[in-house]
């Protein structure tokens, strides 16, 4: 096999929810029986509506919740099964970035405290040799060095995602996971942090599992993409085929729905049955299939195996066997 | 074009700080036809939504008034300065408005059918029975499934979708002439908001809605508007159809958000971001506000504002150095 850096092995996941006095105990399964790998340099994008598990499970590869089953193999090592210590030095290279920046940076603490706090914590450096590392992961990120010095509600929210990305390169991480790392900026904020990302990916090599509810983004950043219905993954590829060529009805229907910023490619609004159904009820067979156009007498009875139509491609749907 | 239902002329809304009263709106012209969807594009900051809230008579005051000079007209009527009772005619009424949260704007409290209800009686001074069959027909025009059942429903037993198809039937009630859409897809996922649009599509036909629909959204206003205006720091910066808007951008604002916007269907080399920010409504120079990020600026952009002109029938542009 080629270098690969992430290696996702039947991960699981389900929450207790509801319940309670004389009601009847219901679980979700949030992520549910999910493997996929990254080599190393690429970028992997999760892509799926609200509900879908993709942050479940961007969070079950750091372990910031642990998995009920499967196995995260990270550089060879299952962080599942990791003990305090180990886990906590995996996670320097394991580093994660939020959409929304301003909850994900402490308010009392100067961009300096902020970005310095993981070296210290981490025993990689303290002192007088905290402040060059500071600054150099500042330039790094596109920000002034007399940032070092003011609190997060100074900044706009491109800045703060900067900030916020400045955190994770602190470590000098191999693999960031980043949680729609973008969609809560303006346009032209977004193309700048994607650029920013782009840079780093190029200039030191880095990984990226990618969770976005963006497929234009994801075709823009990532290499290969899986799309999750109800917390599994439903089709996995390249992701230009993926979307040039989408084998699943569900994959078809994202790709129809998303505007593009062409009058001239204007289309028929679809009229797009049903929503997604809840993941504390999910439907029979192919959780897909009451939406789904090409629904047929086996799907509501049947879950779909996964199938290889062609290598490297992966979908979960009846109509390919 | 027909006679417009709406007609803004020199709206500005400013708001107070320790420096003065701080432009956020400044000046801007727009007509409303029946039956067309204008699009107001901009980023944060960018004026939108206070032009809509302006319209609704809603400018947060003490701290935030619509300036001296401004003009809406509805229907030919004043809405600027007109007497609360007056207001309360139009807004809600004849121009209802729906928001980008929906939960934030219904009553958790009471059930779906009743705050539907409740708007029918206010609005149309109906008796209860009436309004009650009223608002089940307004849930079926909006296409909720079972609407006997949904009615008996609370707010938050809704999905963020249905919830908005509730906020638009509650808009409908009072069989307003235009319809204030502000970003209100912009918190659905994709599959939904084509629903949304769609509904929103259908109702501006059926009922020769004037829509004035306010989003960030390049690719949703490629799919649903007639015509476009790009707001930039409290001024619009270019105007037109749609077609031509897409086709050839005139301003470098326009050009700038396009080169920023990621296209699903075609592969984009290298992404062109604007640099810089928006500026603060207080931090604008003499020039043209654009001027600071723009990649076309000359020294005469820095010390002169470049006015809105013609530069095609029906096409305004506000650049010294239109591409």
């Amino acid at each position: 096999m080629s270098d690969e850096i992430l290696i996702v092995d039947g991960v699981s996941k389900s929450f207790p929810a509801g319940g309670g006095w004389l009601r009847q105990r219901r679980v979700v399964q949030a992520v549910d029986n999910v493997s996929f790998s990254v080599v190393r340099g690429n970028s992997f994008g999760l892509v799926g509506e609200s509900g879908c598990g993709k942050s479940t499970l961007a969070r079950c590869l750091l372990r910031l919740i642990r998995p009920d089953r499967g196995r995260v193999m990270f550089e060879g090592t299952d962080i599942v099964q990791l003990g305090r210590r180990a886990l906590r030095r995996a996670r320097r290279r394991l580093q994660i970035v939020f959409q929304d920046p301003y909850a994900s940076l402490s308010p009392r603490r100067t961009v300096f405290q902020t970005l310095a706090e993981p070296l210290v914590v981490h025993g990689i450096a303290r002192g007088a040799a905290l402040r060059p590392r500071v600054q150099a992961a500042l330039a790094e990120v596109g920000l002034p060095a007399e940032v070092a010095e003011r609190y997060p509600h100074e900044f706009s929210g491109g800045q703060r995602q900067r900030i916020g990305i400045a955190r994770a390169l602190m470590l000098e991480p191999a693999l960031i996971v980043a949680d729609e790392p973008v969609s809560a900026l303006d346009v032209s904020v977004q193309a700048q942090i994607l650029r920013l990302l782009e840079g780093l990916r190029n200039r030191r090599g880095l990984s990226f599992v990618f969770v976005s509810h963006d497929l234009a983004v994801v075709r823009h950043f990532c290499d290969q993409v899986a799309v999750m219905y109800l917390g599994r993954i439903v089709e996995l590829g390249p992701t230009r085929k993926v979307l040039e060529q989408p084998l699943h009805p569900y994959t078809r229907m994202l790709r129809l729905a998303s505007p593009v910023p062409d009058p001239a490619a204007r289309f028929k609004l679809p009229r797009i049955e049903g929503e997604i159904p809840s993941a504390l009820a999910p439907p029979s067979g192919c959780p897909f299939h009451p939406r789904c156009p090409d629904a047929m007498p086996v799907c509501a009875a049947v879950r779909p195996r996964t199938v290889e139509p062609e290598a490297g491609r992966r979908v979960e749907c009846h109509l390919y066997g | 074009m027909t006679e417009p239902v709406l007609a803004i002329r020199n709206l500005a809304v400013e708001f107070r700080s320790r420096d003065g009263w701080l432009p956020a709106v400044r000046g801007i012209d727009l007509d409303l036809a029946p039956n067309e969807t204008l699009a107001l594009v901009g980023e944060s900051g960018s004026g939108k939504s206070l032009t809509a809230l302006a319209i609704m008579g809603l400018v947060p005051g003490p701290a935030g008034r619509i300036a001296a000079g401004s003009s809406i007209r509805f229907e030919g009527e004043e809405l600027v300065g007109a007497s609360e009772k007056a207001l309360d005619a139009v807004r809600g009424n004849r121009i209802a408005m729906i928001f980008q949260e929906p939960m934030t704007a219904l009553n958790p409290t009471m059930t779906v059918g009743a705050q539907i209800a409740e708007a029918i009686r206010v609005h149309r001074g109906l008796g209860r029975d009436a309004a009650w069959r009223e608002s089940e027909r307004l849930l079926d025009l909006v296409k909720v499934p079972s609407r006997r059942r949904r009615m008996h429903d609370y707010p938050h037993q809704f999905s963020g979708g249905m919830r908005q198809r509730v906020m638009i039937a509650i808009a409908l009630a009072c069989r307003p002439r235009v319809l204030l859409a502000d970003e209100p897809t912009t918190a659905l996922d994709v599959t939904i908001q084509a629903q949304v649009l769609g509904l929103l599509e259908d109702l501006k036909r059926e009922h020769g809605l004037a829509v004035l629909f306010i989003t960030h959204n390049l690719g949703v206003v490629a799919l649903i508007a007639d015509r476009v205006a790009v707001m930039y720091a409290g001024e619009i910066v270019e105007s037109g159809r749609v077609e031509a808007i897409f086709a050839a951008p005139k301003h470098p604002y326009t050009l700038g958000l396009l080169g920023s916007t990621l296209r699903i269907d075609r592969d984009i080399e290298a992404l062109q971001p604007i640099p810089g920010s928006v500026p603060a409504p207080g931090a604008l120079g003499r020039g043209c506000a654009f001027a600071p990020r723009c990649p076309r600026a000359v020294s005469r952009c820095e010390t002169e504002p470049p006015p809105l002109e013609a530069v095609a029938p029906g096409r305004l542009v506000r650049c010294w150095m239109p591409a």
